[in-house]
């Protein structure tokens, strides 16, 4: 589904990521973990265009999506989340989904008038089942910015689906929650890979990466040290090295 | 009673010029080029209804026609940049506009006498109202015609997914495209509404004063055009509205008494009210 090709990202002298090579197959939870620093949000920077990539080959779907800008890419079926929430907070929650529907699908279903001057009728269904599985129809014509934090995270996780993507990134999304709130999560990442959704999940919470990923890619100083399933990452000597050695726990 | 009429012709074309604004302001944009398209506008219809003998309602289309084209030839490299780097982009479109119509001869003989755009000296005798026998009351009802639709077409916006995608790419650009949004495209596309409405402006400005000229269209009115939006605030059309009003009716004419002290007391109201209103008159309170 997804394949990074020796993909580099520098900032001058800063190697952020360095001959990343990466595949993630369909319908997988696929986790990318590392140290501070390590490169992981720099990757999903430059899978979602907002960074150009040093040098290296994004392929997504077998196509080189590498010339795309952003807004493009996201019509070819990769949504995000960020790891410090960007809702649009002062609009409405309803109309954070609203503005997020440019899937392909979205694009065809309705006329150019119909889609960009006509009401909010003919999105109502599909932002009503959307808050419905983020847990926050109650809260549709708040303000954004109003909502409790781990609300807030919902909302992010709400808005890239609105996309309708086939590759879901995921930045950190359990950062700043407490047990229960990753167990909600978890619920709702297996969720969605049961409807089809890929996921590259950019985490530092081992609990949840250990307990939702199907295989795991380890970075350090922008390389990769280590991949493989759950386990075998939990009993690399590279990782535990790079984890302890590097400070972060 | 004409005074109070003129004051609301002046107050209808202002709207417009502020609406121009408003519209681009939503995308985060500050701009001053809406000065610029406002002369298109005003140059545009002038020589349509006296050189070529138009009535001025489709000369008023053609005005903002024009002003739209401009606006979206300008947009496309202009709104690469952002922030300071935009507002020095379009200020310098504005003092090209002003400077090209400085220099802008077309004169052609009717019934005798040269009329037509004369550089420096402006463009006289734009008299189609006079001519046609519309009184002050008939002119400014025949502005706010225009005013109330532009304001009804915002209005309609707003309550668009288009008017709301313009707000999100106000928030965040970054998310915005994240989500699918084509940043270059919303932008031009508020850009060339706000030229259209900013071109009728300029066609009705320059028939009620009968007479314009460069020095009209300077900074001056492009810091104007993007006042009223921020004095009123973002919420709804109304706020741009109201800005004008509360400037031009009461501060420019209210405060005429006070001679030139005026201008010293007009700059501190204006501060007063930001300080009050910082959301602007309408403005949304923020919640932290």
């Amino acid at each position: 589904m997804l394949e990074l090709r020796s993909l580099s990202r520098h900032f001058g002298g800063v190697r952020a990521v360095d001959g990343l090579d990466l595949v993630v197959e369909q319908g997988q939870i696929f986790g990318l973990i590392g140290p501070n620093g390590s490169g992981k949000s720099t990757t999903v920077n430059v899978i979602t265009g907002l960074f150009a990539p040093t040098a290296g080959t994004i392929l997504f779907r077998g196509r080189d999506i590498g010339a795309l800008p952003t807004h493009r890419r996201l019509r070819e079926g990769i949504a995000r989340t960020f790891q410090n929430i960007r809702l649009f907070g002062q609009l409405s929650v309803w109309q954070n989904l609203w503005v997020a529907q440019n899937s392909a699908a979205d694009q065809a279903r309705q006329g150019f008038f119909a889609r960009w001057l006509g009401g909010q009728s003919g999105a109502r269904e599909e932002i009503a089942r959307l808050l419905e599985f983020s847990g926050l129809a109650h809260k549709e014509n708040e303000l954004a910015a109003n909502l409790a934090f781990g609300e807030q995270r919902r909302l992010e996780l709400a808005r890239a689906l609105a996309a309708r993507p086939q590759l879901l990134l995921l930045d950190e999304p359990a950062a700043g929650m407490n047990s229960e709130e990753i167990g909600q999560l978890r619920g709702r990442i297996l969720k969605l890979r049961g409807s089809g959704v890929t996921i590259l999940l950019v985490e530092h919470v081992m609990e949840l990466v250990m307990g939702v990923t199907d295989r795991i890619a380890v970075l350090n100083f922008g390389q990769k040290i280590a991949e493989g399933t759950p386990a075998e990452i939990q009993a690399d000597p590279a990782v535990r090295k790079a984890y302890l050695g590097g400070g972060a726990a | 009673m004409d005074f109070y009429f003129g004051l609301a012709q002046l107050i209808g074309v202002h709207t417009l010029l502020g609406l121009s604004a408003y519209i681009v302001l939503l995308t985060g944009q500050v701009t001053l080029a809406q000065a610029g398209f406002f002369a298109v506008g005003a140059y545009t219809a002038g020589m349509l209804t006296v050189l070529a003998g138009w009535h001025l309602v489709p000369a008023l289309g053609v005005s903002a026609m024009s002003g739209a084209a401009v606006a979206c030839a300008v947009g496309f490299p202009a709104l690469r940049v952002k922030g300071l780097m935009l507002v020095i982009a379009t200020l310098a479109f504005g003092e090209g506009v002003r400077l090209f119509f400085f220099n802008f001869d077309y004169q052609i003989a009717k019934g005798g006498i040269k009329v037509g755009p004369l550089g420096g000296e402006g463009f006289r005798q734009i008299r189609f109202f006079p001519e046609n026998g519309w009184e002050t009351w008939d002119v400014m009802l025949f502005i706010w015609v225009f005013v109330v639709a532009a304001m009804a077409l915002l209005w309609w916006f707003d309550r668009s997914r288009y008017g709301t995608v313009l707000r999100a790419v106000g928030e965040d650009e970054l998310a915005a495209q994240s989500v699918g949004i084509n940043l270059t495209a919303v932008k031009v596309s508020a850009m060339t509404v706000g030229g259209a409405i900013a071109g009728v402006g300029g066609g009705l400005y320059a028939h009620y004063t009968t007479h314009i000229e460069h020095a009209s269209f300077s900074i001056l009115l492009a810091t104007f055009a993007i006042a009223y939006p921020i004095v009123g605030g973002l919420r709804s059309v109304f706020g741009t509205l109201l800005a004008v009003i509360f400037v031009q009716g009461f501060l420019v004419e209210g405060l005429r008494f006070l001679g030139d002290w005026r201008n010293l007391l007009f700059g501190a109201l204006i501060v007063l009210a930001m300080n009050l209103r910082p959301s602007g008159i309408l403005g949304r309170r923020r919640h932290a």
